[in-house]
Order: C-alpha cells, then structure tokens, then sequence
C-alpha cells in the first residue's frame, strides 16, 4: 500500500509516553497508516491509539541522540514521545507529518474503517430530509419539498431536496438562485409551530454596487408572510461589512425593495478572526506560567467569549422574533454558510424542545450543518496549533457547540444529551473513523460515495451501549421556550474541552469518549 | 422608631434592574428593622423585605419627571431602586434609611427584636450546639504535647482572644506571658489545628513585636515549644501572611516579623496577602464590574481583572495550600500571622483546616470552623462588617473572602463538600444581618459582657434545623474525595478560580442557571425515599390481602390512593424567563410583552415565599421554594408537561402519570 512509503520506520522500541496528570509509559511505537500507536506489551496497561487525522502539529527536539517529538492533537491533547535514536526520531517525525497531512480524502481512515460492531440502524438513513419534512406538513400546508438541486445544479452547496413556501415554483427558485450567494436561495430552517412563524436562511443578495433587485426573491420571500405582517431580516455582519460586500457584487436587501421586512445587523466574526481567537485561547490555557491577572488577560484578549456572546445574542433575538413578536425571520451572512447556520441552529435549541433531545440534536446537525452545506473539510482541516494560516479554517462548529453547552449549563435538566455528547461531535468533526464530516457539502460527500465506502457516526452513536455515555440522567423533557443569559457573568469557559488535559481529572466529570472506543482493524 | 420620619409612602415605583422599563408601582413601609415594599398589583401583592443592617449605601439620585430615584445598595450585593414620587418623601426616607442603617448601639439590632418564637430551652441548647471543647477534643487534645491552658481567664493575657486555648505543654505561664508581651495585641501563639495523624499542628498569633533589632527569650521558647510537641519534625514554619513589603514597613513602628538568627529551627516564609484596604477596594471594583448594564464581554474580563478580586482569592488559597502540604506531606507545624492575627490568620488557617480535615467539610464541622478560626480567636466582626456605624476604613470583605475559597474548592471537588453553596450564601447573608447574635461585637470578652447567649438566638440551631436545604446531594462520605486532604493540582492553575456570579450577582436571577442541579437531585432523592416507604406499605398490605385471599376470592382492592410527592406536582409556568434584551433594535415594532415570567426580576419576594424559615433572605427564599424549576422536576415527563400557555389541570396529568 503507498502508505508504506511514508513509514520509513514502522516500529521503535524503547520508546517514552508522557502526558499531562498521567504516569509516563515505556513502550513499542508502532505507525501505521493511519494510527500511532504505543504498546507497552502489558497487560492491563493503557495504550495510546491516536488517529494520524488528529495531529494538528508536531514538535522536535534532541538531546544528544535522544529525540523527543512533542504532538499536538486537534482536540487540544498534547503528548510527549521520548524516541531513542536520531534517525528513529526524525522518521518517525516526517512519516506523522506526511501521514497527518494527506491531500486525498479517500485515503483518510473512514475508508478503511471496519466496524466491529453490529449496525443495528444505518446512520446514512437516519435522518432523511422527507422524514424530516413530515413533522412540517403535518401542521401547515404552506411549505412544499422540492427538488429542484437534484443534480447540485442550482447550488452546489445545497442537498438535493430543500423545503421552500408553496407557492414558489422550481423555475422562481432558479432565478431566485442566481440573485444569491453561491446560488443559496433562501429555504426553510424551521417552523415554530406555536407562533406558526418561520427561519429561513439563504446567502447574502448579489445587489452589487447598483442596488440590482430580483423580483422572484422579493416574491419567494414575502409569500412567507400573511397579509400585512411583517418580518425581519438578520444579516450576521455588521452594516459596513455588507454595505463592503456591495463592491465585489454582493450586499444587502434595500428596504424600498423589502418594505415588509426589516432588517437587523448582528455582527458575528469569521474565518481567520475565529481561527486566531481558538488559537490565543489555547495558547492562555497552556500557558502555566503566568499569574491570575494575565490569565483573565489572555482569555479576554483571545475574545472567545466574546464570540460566544455574540452569536447566542443573535440566536437569542431570532428566538425572540419568533416566539414574542411573532415575526418570521430570513437569516444570511455572506455564504450562508458558517454564522448563518450557528444562529439558525441555536435558535432551534432555545425554540424547539425536539432539539434538545439526543435524536433531534443529530437531526438538526444533520439538517443545519451537514445537509446545508457547511464547509466542514475545510473549517476543521487545523486546529489551534496550526502555523499555516489558510483563509479557511475557522472553529465555526466548535462555537455552536460551546454555544450550546452555555446553554445546557444554564438550563442542566432540559437537553437529553450531557457534555460529553458535545465533546464527541467537536473531536469527530476534527478527526474520526467515520465519513459523517467528511466533504463539504452534500454534493461532494455524494461524490466520494460516503454512504456506500464509509460508516455513519450515527450507526455508532446511535447504538443503546453507547447513548447511555451521552444521555443526561436529570433530562425532563421541558416543552417551554429556555431563554439563556447572554450576560458576560453567565458565560463560562468551557473548560472540559478547552482545559481537560490540564486539570486533574475531576470525580464528577466521566472521562472523554475516545474515538478510538472501538477496537479497530489495523490497515495494512 | 423616633428615626422614622415617614413611616409609609404610596405610590412608589421599584425598578426592574433587568429591563428598567418594567417598574412595579407599590407602596413602602419603613419598620424599625426593614425596609418593605408591597405591590399594588392585587393578583400578586408582592412584598420585598430589606433589613437595615444590610444597607450598605443609600443614594439619592437627581430628579427627574417621573419622581425622584433612590438607590439602595446592600451588603449580601442586592440593590434596589426606588422612585420616589414627591422628594419631600424621598429626602424624609433617605434620611430616616441613613440614620436606621448605621445603628449606634448593640441593642439596635435586630437580633434583639428577633424573635423566632422559641422557647429559653431551646434558644439555650442552640448556642451549645456548636462545642469548641468538643471540637478540640474531637482534634484529639488535650495529650502528651498540647494542653489546655488558663492563662487568659477572665481575659487577663489578651482581650481578644477566648479564654479556652491550647498551648504546647512545656509553655509554662512566664513563657507564655512573657511571649504575649512580645506580640501585637498580646495575641501570643496558640493552637489553631492539630493534625492527629503526625502531630503537626497550625498555630497562630500576631506579628512579634521585633522592630530592627528586638527579640525577647519567651517568645523564642514559646516556638521552641510549639516545635517540641511535634516530634516528627526538626523544624516549624513560620508564615507571614503579609507581603514582604508590608511587614518590612511595620518594623519601622516597632513591630515586624522574626528574625530567622534569633528562633532556633525555623523557617521564615512570607506569603503576599494584601491588607484590609486593598481587599475592600478590591470588592468594590468588583462589584462596580457587576452593576455595570449589558457590560460587554470584553468590559467585564477586563473589570474583572482589574479588581484584582481573583487575585487575592488566589493569594489566599495558595497560602492555605502551602499549609496544608506543610502539615500533611512534611510533617513540619506552622506558625500562621499576619499584623493583628485576626484577618489573614484567619482566613489562611481556616482555609487550610479545611483542605487538611474532612470534618470541616461537613455541615457541623463548617460551623465549627468558623466558631474556632474566626468567632472564638476575635475576628472582629463588628468593625469589619459595619454592624454599628464605625470607621468605614476598618470595613472590608475578609470573611466574604474565605467563604469564596470554600466554594472555589466546591467546584473543584464537587463531592468533598456536605453543604452546597446556598448554605455559603447563607451564612454570609447572616454575617451582616445582625439577626442572629453568633456574629455580634468583636471578641468572645465582648459577647460576654452584653450577654449574647441571654438575648438573642443563636445562627447554628436555625441553619442546623433546616439543614435538609443545605446538603449537597453529591456529597458521599464513603468518597475518596471525601476522606483525607484535597489534593490540589502542584502547581495551581489560574483557571481554577471563576467569577462567583451566584454571590455577587445572586439577585440578578435571569443571569444564574434556570435549573438548579442540587435542588433536583435533592427532589430526586426525597422522592425515592417516598416511592421506597411506598412499597414497603403496599408490600405490607399486599402480604395481607394475600392472606385474606386465602379465605375469600373477591376482595377489591382499591386501596392505591394518589400519593402526593412533594416538589414534585406544583409544577406551573416554572422556568418560563423571559428574553433579555438583546437587541436594542426591536424597539420600533410595537412589543408585544409578555406578561408572564416576573420570576426573572429577582429581588421581588412574594407572599408565599414569606413561609419559608427566613423572612430576610428575601431572593434566596424563591430560590429555595424551588419556583424556577419545578417544571424541570415534573414527573409527567416528555408530552405531558404545559406549554406556557396551556391550562392544563397538573393533578390530572400527574394521575395519567401515575396510573400509566
């Protein structure tokens, strides 16, 4: 196989493992295609398997001959491996370097991935987007499937199948499509059955410089709102940053063109600003040697919960629409792709009990992120120890998940998942055996076949000796709105995924799922 | 009375700090011990009940069309705004609020006037409830190296310390006068904590009085003692809670710290623990962080920060640890002091007892520990907590410190602890309260004189009459967490220490969590306790409808009565908060505001809540009433539980639940 030519040396022995809180381990180091592994060859002794696809950056040095090789995971772990011998050492560096970097997808370990477990529901058809519909048309009739991006044609981004309102035709989504982002007409997110008012999300217009203006986008939006009601629009960037977006074709709905809607600003960071963030605040939180000033310093410079607090807010006042004024809301940033679905999906979490049960949150995962099309490969391609500072990296899924357990703290006995449940999604969205966050978008995962070459980590979670890892034992199913503070006293660090390798391991906290849980066949 | 120069005034507005707009027009009512407000609204009448001695500050703000504002900020962090229509009205009530929250005499109190209709026997047995003989015997004293001594009877060597003390055996009285003579206040060391397991102990005094050059030969054979009745070690510590800078300054006044050359055996160390001065100003920056409205995120790190307030937490802490390992892991005893020996001696030696003994992390041994290391040895609580008007610069935070500690640690060790953090809140709402009398002056001699235990009832009895609100359910005794020393991370982590937003923004309710994990786990707890009771009953009757079956072959059973689970069927709107203002852009529609979810303005205390065994811990009474998250608790489960707007008759549905 060619990933032998990457293993100039598949085993060292002699080797040290040191990490955080945990004794050091003597042992065989082992690469493989897709794993490094380390054995101490005893029994009832911990081994460390460790997906290639998690190292986000590796370090070396050396004393004499004696080669340390420090590796820092995506999930923010940071191991030690203490290699006798230069060679040895340099090898095993530049085959984890060459492995934890392939270029190709269908070489990474889904592919190779055999499970060793029964797969009682296949994952893949878990959450079919005409099941997903069902539980909307059986409380209105104003909404319609259609599959006018069959062939990825309209928009590459979106899934085959969107909801759209029932009076638009596939022909106006067309032309709809040609007047957004990336072809990102708007579509259904969600429908709140007790306000009987909806979210929607779509790309940002293509008005341009000119205030060019799309009838059939002014139709297809206004047919979701009753005679003389009126709606809002949450654009996710500030209004400079849309009235910019004017200059490369892109911009905003003009009011004169909108009068039924009104639009609101809620600026959310992206892309490198977010990377940047992740990056400080790891840095702070590894950083041992500063006092408690500088830390507090460190976090708010880092601007996290910054971020954090700004796209609950959002969220929040999406809610708020909704539910209060009872106003249906249209929802876009640039693409459509990142903050859009943030504010989108946690609008679903504070609105709609379903949400926060273990099935409805994958099924919003599935809906809102998977399906609509965001750029997962790309975003969690590195880490927060990446040097190479590519435009297209952000932890945009890892602040929906923070945002998310913000909530879950403030509201403990109304999610029927746990912090672990989270903690799972967030390192196999970086790294996993398992094709669900392979690609960036339907179109592409359609491409490499993930169904048929690939398992669906649902199939795996969804297993009843699994759940019961992520099931919430204080979980009440609370049917109300849970409206979260977004005051900065409210907000936390969350520490088990930010700081779990450097606390002592704490009685009340369950130890982090690997993904690794499973034993796994070796690819070679 | 004769202060009150207006008794009632209507039509008074309480403002919402939330959403300022929302304001609740009622009528207030100033008592000779609290400050009432009622609502007019007919439906709820609600009544917010503000004692005087928790008034900290009473401003009165400039006038406006609407009225004239008063802002009324208390010392458990609840501040009330009042808009006052006439300001005729509004100067006779700043007045009068001014002159009721600085009592001049003891007997103002209202531990005086407070009357929990007990009788003299029970008012006796709860001040002997917490025993410090017991405790030091508990400690395993007196034995062949510690013992107790009577030199301060009738308070004749210090007047601030108790007159039970415990000193190394080999102490004689010349030394032990000798010592005091030679120390700040005549506060000579003493035992403070004795490690059974190797003999080390915690002792603890003032600072000695060695200028430049002073030494005095008692003072060296009273450390020589203290090292002496620990055989396991060669050598004792000696800790200076102060900065190196502070105490270098204090020789200049003739006072100071030990001269490594003159104390055979010691070793000196110096753990930077700033003053009084600093931590009050350190609290109030803090707090100004806390009153800011809709602070950025950026506003309050930042804030939060420049307090210093976690810093100091910290400073604390680390002193404590630094202890406690010298106690359990070298064996060594340690001489704690400070200037005075009553603030930061204080804190560090308890903080460290409570990280060395697990009985201090009970219920009782907490209490323990506070009568010991903070009542007994002469904290003075009087001055620092502003019970009776006085210097303002003596105020300042220092046991708000230490009860900060423990919970830090509680987040850490989430099952090491007996108590959960409303007992911590608690306790420091009574330290300013004045209703109790456990906290009154500022020495044991002092309480003496005015006969506390005579008049006035003691904290403990109540706190341990209603202990089923303060136990933490996660708490195992059987734990390993449980038993022993905590062990903290070697090098302490930064991130260890949070924002304590269930202190100091406790009455701003929508910022804490909705749901309460204790609280449901508690009801979890009582219910299985029930349900257990339940079957054992039904199991009885079964056994004997089985033996009357024998007889005849129709009995109709239909004796399953619809039990009642306490906390668990009242459920109602519960957790129904409302949003906060988050954006300041949906103003131009017109709002439809909700009317329901007044939960969330946290400082209006119904009538209902009035039952509850604490008339004054007005917030932490709906707290405790659990009303913001009993429909988390619903047994209905899944499809059963209301929907904000649904009618739904909750017996029925508890019925279908119990039935199914």
């Amino acid at each position: 196989m060619e990933f032998a030519e990457l293993i100039k040396t598949p085993r060292v022995d002699n080797v040290v493992l040191h990490r955080p809180f945990y004794p050091a381990v003597e042992g065989t180091l082992c690469l493989t295609g897709h794993h490094l592994i380390l054995s101490s060859r005893q029994d009832n002794t911990e081994e460390l398997w460790l997906l290639h696809s998690n190292i986000d950056a590796i370090d070396k040095r050396f004393v004499g001959s004696l080669g340390t090789i420090i590796i820092k995971c995506k999930d923010f772990r940071i191991i030690q491996l203490d290699i006798p011998g230069m060679e040895e050492c340099l090898n095993i560096a530049s085959s984890i370097e060459a492995l934890s970097t392939l270029d190709s997808i269908t070489l990474m370990y889904p592919f190779f991935y055999r499970p060793m477990f029964e797969v009682i529901e296949d994952g893949w058809h878990s959450f079919l987007p005409e099941q997903e519909f069902k539980l909307y048309s059986s409380a209105t009739s104003q909404w319609r499937l259609s599959y006018v991006n069959k062939e990825f044609a309209v928009c590459p981004t979106y899934p085959p199948i969107v909801i759209v309102p029932e009076s638009i035709d596939d022909e106006t989504l067309r032309k709809v499509a040609t007047f957004r982002h990336g072809g990102r007409f708007p579509v259904l997110s969600y429908y709140h059955q007790k306000s009987k008012r909806v979210i929607m999300r779509s790309g940002q217009p293509l008005t341009g410089t000119n205030g060019r203006r799309c009838k059939e986008d002014e139709k297809l939006i206004n047919a979701t709102l009753r005679a003389g009601s009126r709606g809002y629009i949450i654009d996710t960037r500030s209004l400079n940053v849309a009235q910019q977006a004017r200059a490369k074709g892109g911009g905003f709905e003009q009011e004169a063109h909108y009068p039924q809607w009104r639009r609101i600003h809620k600026s959310i960071e992206r892309y490198h600003i977010l990377q940047e963030s992740l990056i400080k605040l790891v840095e702070a939180c590894n950083d041992q040697t500063h006092n408690m000033d500088r830390w507090l310093s460190k976090l708010e410079a880092s601007n996290w919960l910054t971020h954090i607090k700004e796209i609950l807010t959002a969220a929040c006042l999406v809610a708020q629409c909704i539910d209060r004024e009872e106003a249906s809301v249209l929802i876009h940033g640039t693409e459509g792709t990142d903050s859009t679905l943030q504010v989108t999906s946690l609008a679903q979490i504070i609105l709609e009990p379903r949400s926060r049960t273990i099935r409805g949150f994958e099924a919003l995962i599935e809906r809102e992120w998977l399906q609509a099309g965001h750029p997962f490969q790309q975003r969690c391609a590195q880490s927060a120890y990446c040097n190479t500072k590519q435009k297209w990296e952000a932890p945009v899924f890892l602040l929906f998940l923070d945002c998310v357990w913000q909530i879950l703290r403030q509201f403990p006995c109304s999610f029927e998942f746990n912090e672990n449940f989270l903690i799972m999604l967030f390192e196999h969205a970086y790294a996993s055996q398992f094709g669900t966050f392979l690609g960036n978008s339907e179109s592409e995962r359609c491409k490499l076949k993930l169904q048929q070459k690939t398992m669906s980590l649902w199939s795996w979670v969804n297993q009843p000796s699994k759940l019961s890892k992520y099931t919430n034992p204080l979980f009440e199913a609370n049917n109300l709105v849970i409206w979260p503070s977004v005051a900065p006293q409210s907000l936390l660090l969350w520490e088990d995924t930010l700081l779990s390798f450097h606390l002592l391991p704490r009685d009340d906290a369950a130890q982090r799922p690997s993904p690794d849980a499973d034993p796994v066949l070796l690819d070679f | 009375m004769e202060h009150i120069r207006t008794p009632k005034v209507e039509n008074v507005r309480l403002v919402d700090r939330v959403s300022p707009k929302k304001a609740a027009l009622g009528t207030l009512y100033l008592t000779a011990t609290h400050v009432i407000f009622v609502e007019n609204s007919p439906d709820t009448r609600k009544e917010t009940w503000i004692l005087h001695s928790q008034i900290s500050t009473i401003e009165k703000q400039a006038t406006t069309a609407t009225g004239c504002p008063l802002l009324i900020r208390c010392k458990n962090f609840q501040i009330i705004q009042l808009i006052i229509p006439q300001e005729r009205d509004c100067h006779d009530v700043y007045i009068s609020l001014i002159r009721l929250a600085r009592p001049v005499k003891y007997e103002e109190l209202y531990c005086f006037s407070f009357n929990p209709m007990l009788d003299k026997e029970e008012r006796e047995q709860g001040w002997v409830l917490i025993n410090l003989s017991e405790e030091y015997k508990r400690m395993g004293l007196p034995n062949n190296y510690w013992q107790l001594s009577d030199v301060n009877r009738e308070y004749r060597v210090c007047d601030s310390y108790p007159t039970e003390l415990y000193v190394p055996k080999s102490a004689t009285a010349h030394i032990i006068v000798g010592s005091s003579k030679f120390r700040s206040r005549r506060r000579f060391p003493v035992l403070s904590y004795y490690y059974k397991d190797n003999h080390a102990s915690i002792c603890r005094s003032s600072q000695p009085l060695s200028g430049f050059s002073a030494r005095c030969l008692e003072d060296e054979q009273m450390l020589q003692a203290i090292r002496k009745a620990n055989p396991g070690s060669d050598f004792v510590y000696v800790v200076d809670t102060r900065p190196k800078l502070n105490a270098m300054a204090n020789r200049a006044a003739g006072k100071g710290y030990e001269n490594e050359d003159n104390y055979s055996n010691i070793k000196f160390q110096f753990i930077g623990i700033e003053n009084i001065h600093v931590m009050r100003n350190s609290l109030q920056k803090m707090l100004e962080v806390c009153e800011l409205k809709s602070p950025s995120m950026s506003d309050f790190l930042w804030g939060l920060e420049n307090s210093g307030w976690l810093r100091h937490i910290k400073a604390i802490m680390d002193a404590g640890i630094f202890i406690a390992k010298a106690v359990s892991e070298e064996g060594a005893s340690v001489l704690v002091h400070c200037s005075d020996g009553w603030d930061r001696t204080a804190q560090v030696c308890s903080v460290a007892s409570l990280l060395l003994d697990p009985h201090y992390r009970t219920l009782k041994g907490f209490m323990v520990l506070i009568e010991k290391d903070w009542i007994s040895f002469g904290h003075k609580f009087n001055h620092r907590y502003g019970n009776l008007d006085g210097d303002p610069k003596e105020i300042s935070p220092v046991i708000d410190q230490f009860i900060e500690c423990v919970w830090q640690l509680m987040e850490q060790f989430p099952c090491a602890f007996e108590f959960n953090e409303r007992f911590l809140i608690h306790i420091q709402h009574h330290i300013y309260s004045c209703q109790f009398g456990n906290f009154l002056c500022n020495s044991q001699k002092e309480r003496r004189e005015l006969k506390i235990q005579e008049r006035t009832y003691s904290l403990w009895a109540h706190l341990w009459k209603n202990r089923a609100d303060y136990l933490n359910p996660l708490f195992r005794a059987d734990h390993s967490q449980t038993q022993g020393t905590l062990h903290l991370p070697t090098t302490p982590c930064n991130f260890m220490y949070k924002f304590w937003s269930g202190m100091y923004n406790r009455f701003e309710k929508g910022m804490q969590p909705r749901q309460s994990v204790t609280d449901y786990l508690m009801a979890v707890k009582e219910e299985t306790q029930q349900l257990e009771e339940e079957l054992e009953a039904l199991e009885e009757r079964l056994e004997k409808i089985q033996k009357v079956q024998l007889n005849c072959t129709k009995v109709k059973c239909k004796q399953s009565e619809p039990s009642k689970h306490s906390g668990f069927s009242t459920s109602d709107n519960s957790i129904a908060n409302t949003p906060q203002d988050y954006s300041g852009n949906l103003k131009s529609f017109p709002s439809r505001s909700p009317s329901q979810g007044d939960e969330d303005s946290a400082l209006i205390l119904t009538q209902d809540n009035l039952k509850s065994s604490d008339p004054d811990l007005s917030a932490n009474s709906d707290q405790e009433s659990g009303v913001e998250d009993l429909s988390c608790r619903s047994p209905s489960g899944g499809e059963h539980a209301p929907s904000e707007d649904s009618g739904k008759d909750r017996d029925s549905d508890e019925a279908v639940f119990l039935t199914a």
